[in-house]
Order: structure tokens, then sequence, then C-alpha cells
């Protein structure tokens, strides 16, 4: 695990800064993570994800790359939430935002339960019939968990805010 | 050239070994295929396992059409740049996925600009026509970002 690139300054003044997790998997959850960051405007972002060539599409923001488990290794697991652990240790962050999938619910736990941070999950565009496994994991701990799918919203857990496409 | 696409997760060998066959039948575009870890070795396209981010935007760029699994990474990759995608999903039955998502994201897909729905390999070289008649007319990319309403509601939730 290592962390590339110069967190932004926190602002001076009667203000903190928030500090975001962003954090995601690969591929698509990559992509839509991408694709919600100007929402992060004004504040500090660290970005997670699992290959540190991801960095690059963040450049200036800080970025550390973790282990991409999976469901059918224990030993994974351990590594990444070890990993996961340190950032957090190292960030702080005041929010975890994940598009998913395993780092991002580990991450949201860690968060939640060590660092009192509030947590958003936003389940892939791809599901579109039901949350995905880890998204209903994440239903029960979120402070808000998103689909984006408003047929598959359901009393606001899981919430209906938009999509990215 | 066609960029054929299987995605940074499994391999996609029923898909790689379609557009081997497809290569090999037209000898008029060439093909270049990210194949993941599959166990089968195309012969009339060449291959790489995985490509760098930067080097699969390359490949994006210098496409005239796409070809990949009903991944949303691949997929909405394409959206942003505008190249024309054929997308072929994976099916649980054949073990290439653990559930049936990219069956249902190809059902919501079909008809979208840019986008054409290949149920299975049987009726790929028709998609595939039908995209390359697409891209000469040109077309449209999509915005790199998320509609801004929702970004704007994820950012009121960012500063409660």
């Amino acid at each position: 695990m290592r962390g590339t690139g110069a967190g932004s300054a926190i602002g001076e003044g009667p203000e903190v800064t928030k500090r975001i997790l962003a954090i995601s998997s690969g591929g698509g959850h990559w992509v839509q993570l991408r694709r919600i960051s100007p929402a992060f405007a004004g504040m500090q972002v660290t970005y997670v994800s699992v290959t540190r060539e991801y960095a690059a599409d963040v450049a200036g923001a800080e970025f550390f790359a973790v282990r991409d488990a999976n469901r059918w290794s224990r030993w994974s697991f351990a590594v990444l939430a070890w990993q996961l652990l340190r950032v957090c240790w190292r960030v702080r962050p005041d929010i975890i935002v994940t598009t998913g999938a395993a780092p991002g619910l580990i991450a949201l736990i860690i968060g939640k339960y060590l660092f009192r941070a509030r947590t958003l999950w936003i389940d892939s565009i791809a599901n579109c019939q039901r949350l995905s496994g880890s998204g209903r994991m994440a239903l029960r701990l979120a402070d808000v968990c998103l689909t984006q799918w408003p047929s598959i919203e359901k009393d606001g857990r899981p919430a209906y805010w938009g999509a990215v496409l | 050239m066609i960029f054929v696409t299987v995605g940074s997760m499994l391999p996609f060998d029923r898909l790689v070994v379609a557009m081997d066959a497809w290569a090999a039948a037209s000898g008029t575009l060439k093909v270049f295929a990210q194949i993941g870890e599959s166990s089968y070795c195309p012969s009339h396209m060449e291959w790489e396992k995985m490509l760098a981010p930067d080097r699969f935007q390359e490949m994006l760029r210098r496409s005239s059409i796409i070809v990949a699994h009903a991944g949303m990474g691949s997929i909405i990759s394409s959206m942003e740049i505008g190249k024309p995608i054929v997308v072929l999903p994976r099916r649980v039955e054949y073990r290439e996925v653990t559930t049936g998502h990219q069956v249902d994201t190809a059902a919501w897909l079909i008809g979208k600009p840019g986008v054409f729905v290949s149920e299975d390999e049987s009726t790929l070289a028709m998609a595939i026509d039908e995209a390359l008649r697409f891209s000469s007319v040109g077309n449209g990319r999509i915005a790199s970002t998320a509609p801004t309403r929702f970004i704007e509601r994820i950012h009121r939730f960012l500063n409660e």
C-alpha cells in the first residue's frame, strides 16, 4: 500500500474542510466513482482503489492502492482490512463514500465504527433488479445507501437520488 | 481497428473465441483484444491479457468500435469517449459471471444510441456491422460526469 500525490491543504478560517475517503473497486466501480467526484468540490478527498495506476485519473489528489479482495479468500480480506485501517488512521475521514464493492464495504465498517465517520454507499448502476450482495450488507450499516434505479428504492432504504448516466 | 475487451475481473472465452473467428473471416479490419486470464490464445487478433488504464484509454481512442462484455466500466468508458460499443452479456449458466446482472444491463441498453446488444455470439457479426455503420455517421459523447442533480444531492449530504 503506497500513497501518491499531495493532499490539498486544509482551509484556514472558522470552517474545517471536510475529509472524504472516496473508495471503490476497479473497472465500472472506479468509473462510477469518478463520475460523481464533482460532488467533492471544496473538500479534501483521498481516493482509494485496487490498482495504483488509477492514481493518474485523479492527479493532484491523495491516492492509496489496496488489495483487491474477493469473497473467496479470507487472507485477502484480512490484508485488505489492515491496509484500510492504516489508510483511515492516516486520513481520519469525516465521511466514507463508496461505489462498492468489498473494499468499500470494509472501509465503511472501519470508518463508521472506529472513526465515527458518516457513510454513503452508492450501489453500481449495473444492479438494476436488486441491490448487489455487498449493497445489501451496506443497507444495514451505511447512513445512506443509494440505488441508481428508482424501482429498487424502498422507503428511503435504499434511496434513489439519481444515477451516474 | 476494433478493440475487444473482457474487463478487469474474469475471463470471457466465449467472446474471445467468437472475435478471433470474426477477425479471421473479416480480413479487412485489424482487431486488438484485451483477453484477461483467458485459456484461449487468439491467432487472428493482436492481444494482451491486461491493459493499464492509460493504454486502455489509448485503445478506446484508436478504435472505430469497441466489442465488450456488458460491464459498466467498458460501457461508460466507451460512451464518455463517444465510440460505438457492441456488448455481449456474460451468462451465469456458462459460469462467466456470478450473477445475472450483465443480462439485465444488456436488456436496458437495447436502443440506447451508440450501444449494440448481441444476445449471443450468433448475432455478434450483425451487431458489429451495425456499429461500424453508426461509427461512420459520427456520434456524440456523453458528459464525463454524472448529471448535475445527482451530484448536487450527494454534495448536500457531504456538507451536512
